[in-house]
């Protein structure tokens, strides 16, 4: 009866947002408020019964709970694919997240987007957004996974894309379209390879398949790096990291739902799903992908200067750490890092999305439609002025800072233990700690450089500082609430214990073992992660503690001087500024070269293959049919048809003759025919 | 046996009168009277056959649906005769030709 229960509620989960797309995308714009009534209340209803969900396995507490509905969809002899649900711990705790952002969202954006010209149609999309978002955590195989995963990188492309006016925002979403693209395909290949060898998508068959051998070795260690392409494309990681700092493009609340808490997060969730596939090769390419991923992108976030892209550079360097852990075997870490930073970092959105409305509307009040509203040079000193957004703002820049009593100090530290053990197993990959560890500094850094700039220190534009006023309450609201989640107790109760994780959480998302052979047991992995767990928590408090120091003495104390540095800094400080040059050398060795190609291309299907080849045919189909044309008029026509024609008129014209007409004539015929007929008869 | 020979007789010569009357005739009453007779001889043939041949009344009663079946054409025929009399203002069959070419 529980059961059922369970996969009822998901059905609901996951078609309620839907049901609210087609009402909003076909009837939104004549509905009272253009609609948003109707996507906040259908998301407000999965919010709860998410809560429910949630709430039963709070009191179930059984780490083993797992829950599995399939029908198949394609029937085709040999060939079935059945498609279904996975309700386990995780996927609770996902459509948690997922529905409490989501809900977050839909009540910030009525504040933001108030007057948009395209306001029921954002609701729309960001309902289609939440449809396949569930839909990626309920599938219990690669191949719904596979559908949402593309569903969710459409609902991304159209809410980037919002204000497609602007040239910059339509490239952004082609860009994410695109570069999603590149580690689809991965993902399909792996797919591709795993079904040809397991003959199934469902990750039971598949960890079973593996268990037993059907699939090792090096097609194993390719189709887990395939899989995780696909993670790499939506998290967002190193190389194809480009597209998300530009997905700033889009509404500020969409980035704080999609590019910051749950879809970047559908990469980590898939690396999750397949880790105990993954082969020790395949990890150690996914952990150095993600531990260089956590150190690249800091230190891109410490020169940029708009508000977004630090959090958007953040939010990649936070990913890494999401699938260094998951590399490292901690995989766990992985998705409680997930948990904690997609409630402190969609709050960090959600307040830079205030400050940024906020600036949107002083300076509109001043008609000065020249200045960026995002630029954090032109912030400084909104402290008093937006309160409740500072404080909310702050409690999540300690969590992901790594301060201790806060929610991302317990997921970080169990990410950097992890990474920590792996280096004391495997001490040639002693890089992985290093880039754990010097990412940590940076963040702290970025972070309170991010919220000193803006908060802090005397006004930039003076001339505004009257106009910048709280935003109202459907924005604060969302805040107080997830500022209130940053903090450590929401994710150990019922222990208290703000040094440890143990917790509901640990104790109800269990590691399994890796079910192929050569990897550490799920037991070695979490002693060793025990072991280096003091170590790593006290390097850790020393290098927050490092970064938030040297933010303090540069940015308020001026000890230091930011223009100094950076000139002394020289190219260093203009690579990060730059972003490493990654546009312009894509620009300059992948999109131009390609589009060089494309044009030669287009020369020889043109010039060549139009020209000489399609005409070519047409002309000679035109001769051909010139010389059948002739020869039906001549030879069927003529000859054939009116020949047939012409035999008949003339027997006709011979046998007219018989017929005089005269009835005796007739007579005579019949007795001379029957007499004839007796004649012969009697031989 | 003469006496059904005798019978044959008569019925052969009326059916010849009748054809040479069906044949040299151009009034079309006197056709239809030719036809007549040779319907005549055929039920001669049939009740003869019927009585000397040992086949009960057999014959007897084709002759009657004979009989019933020449009143029916005599019907139909002096209908289509009055008719083309009416059209024609006469009733020689050679010159009612007006389908022909």
């Amino acid at each position: 009866m529980m059961d059922n229960m369970f996969i009822l509620y998901s059905l609901f989960i996951l078609f309620l947002p839907l049901l609210a797309f087609l009402i909003q995308i076909f009837v939104g714009k004549r509905l009272p408020r253009q609609g948003d009534w109707v996507s906040i209340g259908a998301i407000s209803i999965t919010l709860v019964l998410a809560i429910l969900m949630f709430i039963s396995m709070i009191s179930r507490y059984d780490p083993e709970f797992s829950n599995e509905a399939s029908f198949t969809w394609l029937d085709m002899g040999e060939f079935k694919i059945r498609l279904g649900f996975l309700v386990d711990n995780i996927t609770i705790i996902m459509l948690l997240v997922v529905a409490l952002i989501s809900t977050c969202t839909h009540i910030f954006s009525t504040q933001y987007l108030k007057g948009d010209i395209r306001y029921s149609r954002y609701f729309a999309y960001l309902g289609l957004f939440t449809f396949s978002m569930n839909g990626i955590v309920l599938a219990n195989n690669l191949m719904s996974m596979y559908m949402f995963w593309e569903l969710v990188g459409v609902s991304s492309y159209l809410l980037i894309g919002h204000w497609f006016e602007k040239d910059s925002a339509a490239n952004a979403s082609k860009k994410a379209f695109l570069t999603n693209r590149v580690g689809d395909i991965g993902f399909f290949i792996g797919i591709m390879l795993i079904y040809n060898a397991v003959g199934s998508f469902a990750f039971t068959d598949i960890f079973d398949g593996v268990g037993t051998g059907l699939i090792a070795g090096g097609t194993l260690t390719l189709a887990g790096i395939g899989l995780f392409m696909g993670a790499m494309g939506k998290s967002s990681q190193f190389p194809l990291h480009i597209w998300l700092p530009d997905a700033m493009e889009g509404p500020t609340p969409v980035s704080a739902l999609m590019h910051a808490a749950t879809m970047v997060a559908a990469g980590v969730y898939l690396a999750v799903r397949i880790f105990p596939i993954l082969t020790p090769d395949a990890l150690l390419v996914v952990a150095y992908v993600g531990g260089f991923t956590a150190f690249f992108a800091a230190s891109i976030a410490i020169t940029q200067s708009d508000i977004k892209k630090v959090l958007a550079y953040s939010t990649v360097s936070q990913l890494g750490y999401m699938i260094l852990a998951v590399g490292t075997g901690v995989y766990t870490a992985a998705f409680f890092h997930l948990l904690t930073h997609a409630m402190f970092k969609a709050n960090l959105f959600y307040g830079s999305g205030s400050v940024i409305h906020a600036m949107h509307h002083a300076l509109h009040e001043k008609h000065d439609h020249e200045t960026d509203p995002q630029n954090m040079h032109n912030m400084g000193g909104f402290k008093e002025r937006m309160p409740i957004t500072y404080w909310s703002m702050l409690l999540s820049t300690m969590a992901i800072a790594g301060i201790p009593l806060f929610s991302g100090f317990l997921s970080k530290d169990a990410i950097l233990a992890g990474t920590l053990s792996f280096a004391q197993h495997h001490p040639i990959h002693f890089l992985l700690p290093i880039f754990g560890f010097g990412a940590a500094a940076i963040t702290a850094f970025y972070m309170f450089r991010m919220m000193f700039l803006t908060f802090h220190g005397k006004p930039k534009m003076p001339e505004l500082i009257e106009d910048i006023n709280e935003s109202p309450k459907e924005m604060t609201g969302p805040l107080v609430l997830l500022g209130g989640l940053s903090f450590f107790i929401w994710y150990t109760l019922p222990y208290f214990d703000p040094m440890s994780t143990h917790g509901w959480f640990t104790d109800l998302v269990k590691p399994s073992d890796a079910v192929v052979p050569g990897n550490l047991t799920a037991k070695q992995i979490e002693d060793g992660a025990h072991h280096a767990h003091y170590l790593a928590m006290y390097v850790s408090i020393g290098v927050a503690a490092l970064g938030i120091f040297l933010s303090w003495f540069t940015y308020i104390k001026k000890g230091l001087s930011a223009e100094a540095w950076s000139r002394r800094a020289g190219f260093l400080y203009d690579w990060s500024l730059n972003k490493y040059y990654f546009d312009e050398n894509y620009d300059r060795f992948i999109y131009q070269p390609s589009l060089r190609l494309s044009k030669k291309v287009a020369w020889i299907d043109w010039e060549l293959y139009d020209k000489y080849f399609i005409n070519g045919f047409g002309r000679l189909t035109s001769w051909a049919s010139k010389v059948t044309g002739k020869f039906d008029f001549d030879v069927i026509d003529q000859l054939l048809v009116d020949g047939t024609g012409r035999i008949a008129a003339l027997f006709g014209r011979q046998l007219k003759t018989v017929q005089t007409g005269k009835l005796q004539n007739y007579v005579l015929y019949v007795t001379a025919g029957i007499i004839i007929l007796m004649i012969i008869q009697s031989f | 046996m003469d006496q059904l020979n005798s019978y044959l007789f008569i019925a052969a010569a009326l059916f010849s009168i009748g054809l040479f009357g069906v044949m040299t005739r151009r009034n079309g009453i006197a056709v239809l009277m030719g036809v007549e007779l040779i319907l005549n001889a055929a039920n001669i043939n049939f009740v003869a056959f019927s009585r000397f041949g040992g086949m009960n009344l057999d014959g007897h009663i084709f002759a009657l649906i004979v009989i019933v079946l020449a009143a029916a054409e005599a019907a139909v025929a002096l209908a289509i005769v009055i008719n083309i009399y009416n059209n024609l203002n006469t009733i020689n069959v050679d010159e009612a030709s007006r389908m022909k070419e």
